[in-house]
């Protein structure tokens, strides 16, 4: 990818329309090899953005999902302890048990008794990777600090190892739902993407990419209807693959227009809280009601 | 690629304005931001901007601020490098004396309903050239926007009502876009005959003030107020010698046993769970304190979205708990409403009766009251000369761990006329004034045990 607008077309390619600020920040995570943070609200495809770059650019794709808890183990490595008494034990079996200790102990501390968790995965692998740090403001500022280290120099320190550095440059993509505030010394080492709700048209694009076969009327009022109800500050607003699993279902259900009727029936794939279902019931199931009533002869 | 002379400073002097408005620019940054434009092309404003945007400004607000600066500062610049080679457009307002203003303003209307910003701006010149007196207005912009504004009627389609002959509907974003591109024409001209710039201020837009419209400022006081619940649960209980009252979950540690063999090499601990905090929080929704009981009822929304164990009351003449209202309802507005149509806090008068409230909550929820507890009011302590009862306030003082008053009024006014602030405020932990999302973050920082303000 060697300019902006190659980087867009190579992600439209595999399926993910990026918007320009979206394709410039990944073509400059590229070109400057920065990890990237991307923040916004939950489902407005952040996952998906690194998902694509590794598809746009034939990377293979490293997850870290973050939750509350995860600590170096799960993250960066963890001695495989299992293994390690194994092979004391089998030492001991065979040869003489009061043999040279120090020996034995560098033998068991050495790289084949590493479990490699998806940081070092990513810093140790031959070929070029996407790494993705998913929720990454669900883990504590702790774990944060102890990113700060894979994030700007591309290494790992293990003790009894010494400093494993990157063989190549991975791009990393930082997701965050915005949850808690992220330390400056992380942001300061992060390019930074907002992504917020598409524009109706875009949106439109989108669901049209991954349902070719609905109605582009049809997709209109659908991607209408999805402005509306993210307008009533629910407590979850509908995302967009919300948008795209609606629409595969209207499409399923042959319907060709959002009438009250389908929109009460098919509600809950859009909205997912109790609270949440009434006030769309009322605000917006209302609304589409009394335009077909309209529509209908008088009677 | 390297930069030419004249840019690099530009750049840091353009982060320098970010940084003057808060936006925290490190020298890193500035590093990233060089590297970040040599790889795109600078011909393409788009990129440019997302480029520098991406490097520099790490959050939505920080993102905000930028959008206004880069605009600010670069008209400023090319203003500055125009003034400085002498470069003038002496031609820019002909023509404009000769137009119909209602074809102008159809073609106004035309360019802002399709979003045109290329035509908006060259119609806002000609609209100066029409109505501006050949670009010599009054010499202050504000004043000149006005009579432009005045002389070509634009005005908002009314929701509702589409009638086709009135031309394409616009809104009131529309016609706000159009404006700007006027002020700025008009500065432009300004700078032009005066030779000089204007002295730049501060953004005023970003001066934190009383939220009057709810949903306004209600992102500035659920920061606050995060930064409260993250304050108070870690406060009172720090671990006292770490690991010395540890207990050993011995089903976890036999489960990590197996990882070495059955050898438990690793002792896991029972993880200490922090207590929760419980708050109660009173909130005075009478007249008196009106133009503060919005403020207070966002602090309040606020603080139910960070806290699962938050009791709220509501109070005027009588005490209303209006807990399960926030619990069942997102929308600030729709809450408000609630409140006021359910709460049946007023009896006759309408008129704050502390003594009453203080019977009644002591009467409801002195059973819960325990040292752990925080007690937050949010009240003037305006009693209509009314019996204040402090004796009962200092008896839920005594059961409660803590006691906060917030007053909306500033202190100068406290105990004047039917304020009773200071038979309250002996008995509480700390009062504040508290009218703007400052005071609250202050209040925040003081409960926290004194740190000054640490983040933006």
């Amino acid at each position: 990818m060697r300019s902006v607008a190659e980087t867009k077309s190579a992600l439209e390619a595999v399926g993910y329309l990026a918007d320009e600020p979206a394709a410039l920040v990944s073509y400059l995570a590229e070109a400057l090899g920065k990890p990237v943070l991307v923040e916004g609200p939950a489902g407005v495809g952040k996952t998906e953005l690194a998902k694509a770059i590794s598809r746009a650019t034939g990377r293979e794709m490293i997850r870290l999902q973050c939750y509350e808890g995860l600590d170096e183990s799960k993250a960066l490595y963890e001695w495989n302890y299992r293994k390690q008494l194994l092979h004391i034990q089998a030492k001991s079996a065979t040869e003489d048990p009061h043999g040279e200790t120090e020996q034995l102990e560098n033998e068991i501390f050495s790289e084949d008794f590493i479990l490699t968790r998806p940081l070092l995965q990513a810093i140790s692998n031959p070929e070029p990777v996407v790494l993705l740090i998913d929720e990454i403001d669900k883990t504590d500022q702790e774990f944060e600090a102890m990113l700060l280290e894979v994030l700007s120099d591309f290494q790992i320190s293990i003790p009894e190892l010494g400093v494993i550095e990157s063989r190549t440059h991975p791009i990393v993509v930082l997701t965050s739902n915005n949850s808690r505030e992220l330390t400056e010394a992380l942001k300061r080492r992060c390019l930074y993407l907002w992504l917020d709700y598409p524009e109706l048209e875009r949106e439109m694009e989108i669901v049209r990419l991954h349902t070719p076969e609905l109605d582009e009327a049809l997709v209109r009022r659908l991607v209408e209807v999805i402005a509306m109800v993210r307008d009533l500050d629910l407590k979850k607003p509908p995302s967009i693959a919300e948008s795209i699993d609606w629409a595969r279902a209207l499409l399923l259900l042959g319907a060709d227009d959002i009438d009250s009727e389908i929109f009460r029936q098919t509600m809950s794939i859009i909205v997912k809280h109790r609270t949440d279902i009434d006030l769309v019931a009322e605000r917006v199931g209302v609304r589409l009601g009394s335009k077909t009533s309209a529509e209908a002869p008088a009677g | 690629m390297s930069l030419p002379p004249g840019l690099g400073p530009r750049i840091a002097a353009f982060c320098e304005d970010l940084r003057a408005e808060g936006v925290p620019v490190g020298t890193s940054e500035l590093l990233d931001a060089f590297a970040a434009l040599e790889t795109v092309s600078w011909n393409d404003q788009a990129d440019f901007r997302e480029a520098l945007a991406a490097t520099v400004a790490k959050s939505p607000d920080d993102r905000r601020v930028f959008d206004l600066i880069f605009n600010r500062y670069f008209f400023r610049a090319a203003e500055a490098e125009a003034i400085s080679r002498e470069l003038r457009e002496d031609d820019r307002y002909e023509g404009g004396e000769r137009l119909d203003p209602n074809e102008l303003r159809e073609a106004i209307r035309q360019a802002i309903a399709e979003g045109r910003e290329g035509d908006m701006r060259d119609l806002a010149r000609l609209a100066i050239s029409a109505f501006g007196r050949r670009g010599e207005g009054s010499g202050v912009v504000g004043v000149d926007v006005q009579r432009i504004r005045r002389s070509l009627e634009l005005q908002p389609t009314p929701p509702g009502l589409k009638d086709e002959s009135e031309g394409p509907p616009i809104d009131r974003d529309g016609i706000n876009r159009f404006e700007r591109h006027l002020r700025r024409e008009l500065e432009r001209a300004l700078i032009e005959r005066t030779e000089k710039l204007p002295p730049s201020r501060p953004l005023a837009e970003l001066d934190r003030t009383l939220p009057t419209s709810p949903t306004q400022d209600l992102a500035s006081v659920h920061r606050a107020v995060a930064q409260l619940k993250r304050r108070l649960a870690t406060l009172g209980h720090e671990q006292r010698g770490r690991r010395r009252h540890a207990v050993v979950d011995m089903r976890k540690t036999m489960r990590t046993s197996l990882e070495t063999g059955g050898v438990p090499l690793k002792l896991r601990y029972k993880p200490k769970r922090p207590r929760r905090p419980e708050i109660i929080v009173l909130c005075d929704v009478s007249t008196s304190v009106t133009s503060a009981s919005m403020f207070f009822l966002s602090v309040l929304h606020a603080l139910h979205d960070s806290f699962r164990k938050l009791r709220s009351f509501v109070f005027i003449e009588r005490i209303s708990e209006v807990t399960e209202v926030f619990e069942d309802e997102r929308d600030f507005r729709e809450i408000s409403r609630r409140i006021s149509r359910e709460g049946g806090v007023a009896d006759v008068s309408g008129y704050t009766d502390y003594g009453r409230v203080w019977r009644e909550f002591y009467a409801e929820v002195a059973d819960d009251l325990h040292p752990r507890a925080t007690v937050i009011v949010l009240g003037d302590a305006r009693t209509n000369g009314r019996e204040p009862h402090a004796e009962i306030f200092a008896e839920v003082a005594e059961r409660a761990g803590r006691m906060f008053w917030l007053n909306p009024e500033p202190k100068l006014y406290w105990n004047y006329g039917d304020s009773v602030m200071s038979a309250y405020e002996e008995h509480c932990t700390a009062a504040f004034e508290c009218w703007t999302t400052k005071h609250l973050e202050e209040f925040v920082n003081v409960v926290a045990g004194g740190r000054s303000v640490p983040e933006s």
